[in-house]
């Protein structure tokens, strides 16, 4: 320390060192500082003894507070699941036709509908069950399967074309394009009659070629007008609604090598209090057809 | 190495890796294997050509100190520094509007993330840190790097190692683990080369003309020994093949996710803080031209940093299957972390005093002191954030990145820029850099788009945890997580736009530099005097 110093500005020595003519100060630990750090030491330690810090051989310290976060968590549920178990219980043994004749029960339904719609249901039939493309809008009152309490409490639990569940809904429209059974010409004509249907703009000379091809392959499902039938999904083609396009290029594909839509069974994945929420939610939206 | 014996041993290297490409049992280690193999094909190219001229080339790098390598490290860190900004203002604007993804594999948030994350990390960051501990270990120990050329080796071998990273991830080569993304063969030899970068700041510390070893030395050696630690242990993997990208990590379960943030806290610990401590305690008081403000401090500071920051990794995973003790372990070791990061900032602006007015005409030291004061709130809000009911609110949502990005781009990102405004006119003879109101320039941008970033980070991270915990009176969820991403939209685009700041400010530096290394002076009024003085 040979070279130690006194800095001038400051009034402090330097240590003596000095490297690429970096020299450093001999300035003792700012008192706040060093306060603060034993603060903190103190702190984790106290804590350290409240709470589980320390391991053992096949365990660790518990603290003396016995706290746990597992235990913290159910706690929390058991709390949660009791504030709601009087609603719940009911629920569990009412029909959806009789929860929605229960305006207590009602509400809670509806509330609890809409947070298991939000988070199961809206990243397909978006956030206020408007659909999308390929996703039914669920305000309207165009039901595919149904729109009375019990078909879509039905629908819920079993799901559309839901693989592993002998309930579910089903029902598979015939690839008319891809697997030949109609030529492209039948399909143009019968496009035009669907098109006519709805009251679009078609060829007219067309449509009346199509009238037959309908009458023989697409009236079975859906109807003789064209009005759809819920027990296939059967959806109306005599209205404004469209699930995948309503041109005569979209309707053409459907006809040529349908699109069918898939929705989980939710039996299993929800608790059937849950559905029934759903069901009573559902409904309240655009149900009651 | 004599040339001879240089050009052997990579030729066996690009026979070696022929064969890997040869017998690689899927295509991604086969592209991996090709560049590995015209890698070595470039460096028997370049040693071929200053073959010739072996003797005139080594009399030009007789001189006391090797800064050719820091040289290349300089310009590595800008080009880095900018295409790892660049990629993040992508993936922010991905964020912002998901039709950027462009539906192609290569192109997804999903890889390209890990691309900006190493970039700026370990391309940016780690090029920063190489050659500003090649420069400051020489500077302060008087000695040559030791080991003659083998720093150029750690130079080209950490870019290899850059570019087999980069690539994978574009490709799809992942072991899924942040920050540690790139697999196992890619890990094999970024350990070679970590094992030669330790050799030459250990030979050349051993070789050293002072009596005492510098702090800045303490602190880059902690750096370059623990990054060695952290990447062995967390990487220990099995490859299903030795001809094939795929490994499986030894570890499993919780035991894995706790290795993965002892591995990833202290990624930010020694590599993003430690390191750049080191850079700090040389260029601030080289710059500012005032004593350090306290040895005392330094010593204390850099012991319990060391010691603390190493337990305080499972504050990362709060409320989840690691079991309690080891949360509360991680909690308070990173309270008591607090003090002895704060020690850092102290020594870095009290070296200030008496030189105050400085920041004022220099913008250079104006830079380095927002990196310090970014330093100081990223290192209090940590600790803040490891407590367990602040966590219970912070945890998974945008506040952990705008802490984050608070940290690197204010603190690291900073501390980086001055010290490449500091070295490139030393390195290169220039009497100054090109324009030091370019500099001002870029520390306004970049000063502006952090505080764009963090801010819109902070709201919409609160805002975030907020919607997720919120539960109606009759106890269900109020929001879907759909709505809380669509709530974010406008801070994405916000966080976009800071981001752009901050890369234009880069782009600044770059344009800054290349002037610099050119010989150009910018004729222009000194920053910081008032116009009426001009004549």
């Amino acid at each position: 320390m040979a070279d130690v110093e006194r800095d001038e500005i400051s009034g402090t020595d330097t240590t003596g060192h000095e490297w690429d003519g970096i020299k450093e100060l001999n300035t003792p630990l700012p008192r706040w500082w060093i306060l603060t750090f034993y603060a903190t030491i103190v702190w984790a330690l106290g804590y350290v003894i409240l709470y589980p810090a320390l391991p053992l051989i096949d365990s660790a310290t518990g603290g003396l507070l016995g706290y746990s976060s597992r235990a913290e968590l159910a706690a929390e549920l058991t709390q949660a699941k009791a504030a709601q178990a009087q609603y719940l219980d009911r629920i569990a043994s009412a029909s959806p036709a009789e929860i929605r004749a229960d305006q207590d029960l009602l509400q809670f339904a509806i509330a609890g509908g809409r947070s298991a719609f939000s988070i199961n249901c809206a990243p397909c039939h978006g956030a206020g069950a408007q659909g999308a493309a390929g996703y039914p809008n669920l305000n309207d009152d165009d039901w595919l399967w149904g729109g009375s309490l019990d078909e879509i409490y039905a629908t819920l639990k079993n799901g559309i074309r839901a693989p592993h569940n002998d309930d579910t809904r089903d029902s598979i429209m015939p690839a008319f394009g891809t697997d030949e059974v109609l030529e492209k010409a039948q399909i143009a004509d019968v496009t035009n009659f669907v098109l006519a249907l709805s009251g679009k703009d078609h060829d007219s000379a067309a449509a009346q070629r199509g009238a037959e091809v309908f009458a023989d392959n697409c009236a079975a499902c859906h109807g003789e007008k064209g009005t759809g039938n819920k027990e296939f999904g059967a959806p109306s083609l005599a209205d404004a609604i469209w699930l995948y396009g309503q041109d005569a290029a979209a309707i053409g594909a459907q006809i040529s090598s349908p699109k069918h839509g898939v929705m989980p069974a939710w039996a299993g994945r929800l608790d059937d209090t849950v559905i029934k929420q759903l069901t009573v939610y559902v409904h309240s939206l655009g149900g009651g057809q | 190495m004599i040339p001879a014996a240089k050009m052997i041993a990579l030729a066996i290297a690009a026979l070696f890796a022929l064969v890997l490409a040869a017998k690689a049992t899927d295509s991604l280690f086969a592209v991996h294997a090709w560049i590995a193999f015209l890698f070595c094909l470039g460096a028997i190219a370049i040693t071929l050509k200053v073959m010739p001229m072996g003797k005139a080339a080594k009399a030009g790098e007789q001189g006391k100190y090797l800064d050719s390598v820091i040289k290349a490290g300089t310009i590595a860190t800008v080009f880095w520094g900018v295409t790892g900004l660049l990629v993040g203002v992508v993936i922010a604007l991905q964020l912002s509007y998901p039709a950027l993804n462009l539906d192609l594999p290569w192109t997804t948030f999903g890889r390209l993330r890990p691309l900006h994350t190493s970039a700026v990390i370990f391309a940016f960051g780690g090029n920063a840190l190489i050659a500003t501990s090649f420069y400051v270990v020489q500077r302060t120990t008087g000695a040559r790097l030791a080991l003659g050329n083998t720093a150029w080796f750690v130079f080209w071998g950490y870019q290899l190692f850059i570019v087999l990273a980069a690539t994978g991830y574009v490709l799809g080569v992942t072991q899924s683990k942040e920050y540690a993304e790139p697999e196992w063969y890619v890990d094999l030899w970024l350990t070679v080369v970590w094992v030669a970068y330790l050799a030459v700041f250990l030979g050349t510390l051993y070789k050293r003309k002072e009596p005492h070893i510098y702090v800045a030395n303490w602190f880059y050696l902690s750096f370059i020994v623990t990054v060695a630690m952290l990447h062995v242990v967390n990487n220990l993997s099995l490859p299903v093949s030795v001809f094939g990208a795929k490994s499986y990590i030894l570890w499993s379960g919780v035991q894995d996710a706790l290795t993965q943030w002892w591995y990833g806290h202290n990624a930010v610990g020694f590599f993003l803080t430690a390191g750049f401590l080191g850079m700090m305690y040389y260029f601030v008081p080289k710059r500012v031209g005032r004593p350090v403000y306290s040895y005392r401090l330094s010593i204390v500071h850099f012991w319990t940093l060391i010691f603390l920051y190493i337990w305080a990794g499972p504050h990362h995973l709060h409320y989840t299957a690691l079991p309690d003790w080891a949360q509360t372990l991680g909690m308070v070791f990173s309270i008591m972390l607090w003090m002895p990061s704060w020690g850092g900032m102290i020594n870095g602006l009290m070296t200030l005093s008496g030189a105050w007015d400085k920041m004022r005409t220099d913008p250079i030291i104006r830079m380095m002191v927002l990196a310090i004061a970014f330093y100081g709130m990223s290192t209090f809000e940590g600790p803040m954030m490891s407590i367990k009911s602040v966590n219970s609110l912070s945890h998974y949502t945008d506040w952990t990145i705008g802490h984050v990005h608070s940290g690197a781009l204010g603190w690291v990102g900073m501390i980086s820029f001055g010290a490449v405004y500091f070295l490139v006119p030393k390195l290169w003879g220039r009497k100054e850099l090109y324009s030091l109101r370019l500099v001002n320039w870029h520390f306004w941008l970049a000063t502006l788009g952090i505080v764009f970033y963090a801010s819109a980070m902070w709201v919409s991270g609160i805002m975030q945890g907020l919607m997720w915990r919120e539960y109606s009176e009759l106890g269900f969820l109020v929001y879907s997580f759909a709505e809380s991403v669509e709530r974010m939209h406008p801070f994405y685009v916000i966080r976009a736009a800071g981001g752009l700041l901050y890369l234009t400010g880069a782009l600044v530096m770059a344009y800054n530099v290349w002037r610099t290394i050119l010989g150009h002076e910018r004729s222009e009024r000194p920053v910081g005097m008032p116009a009426a003085a001009r004549t």
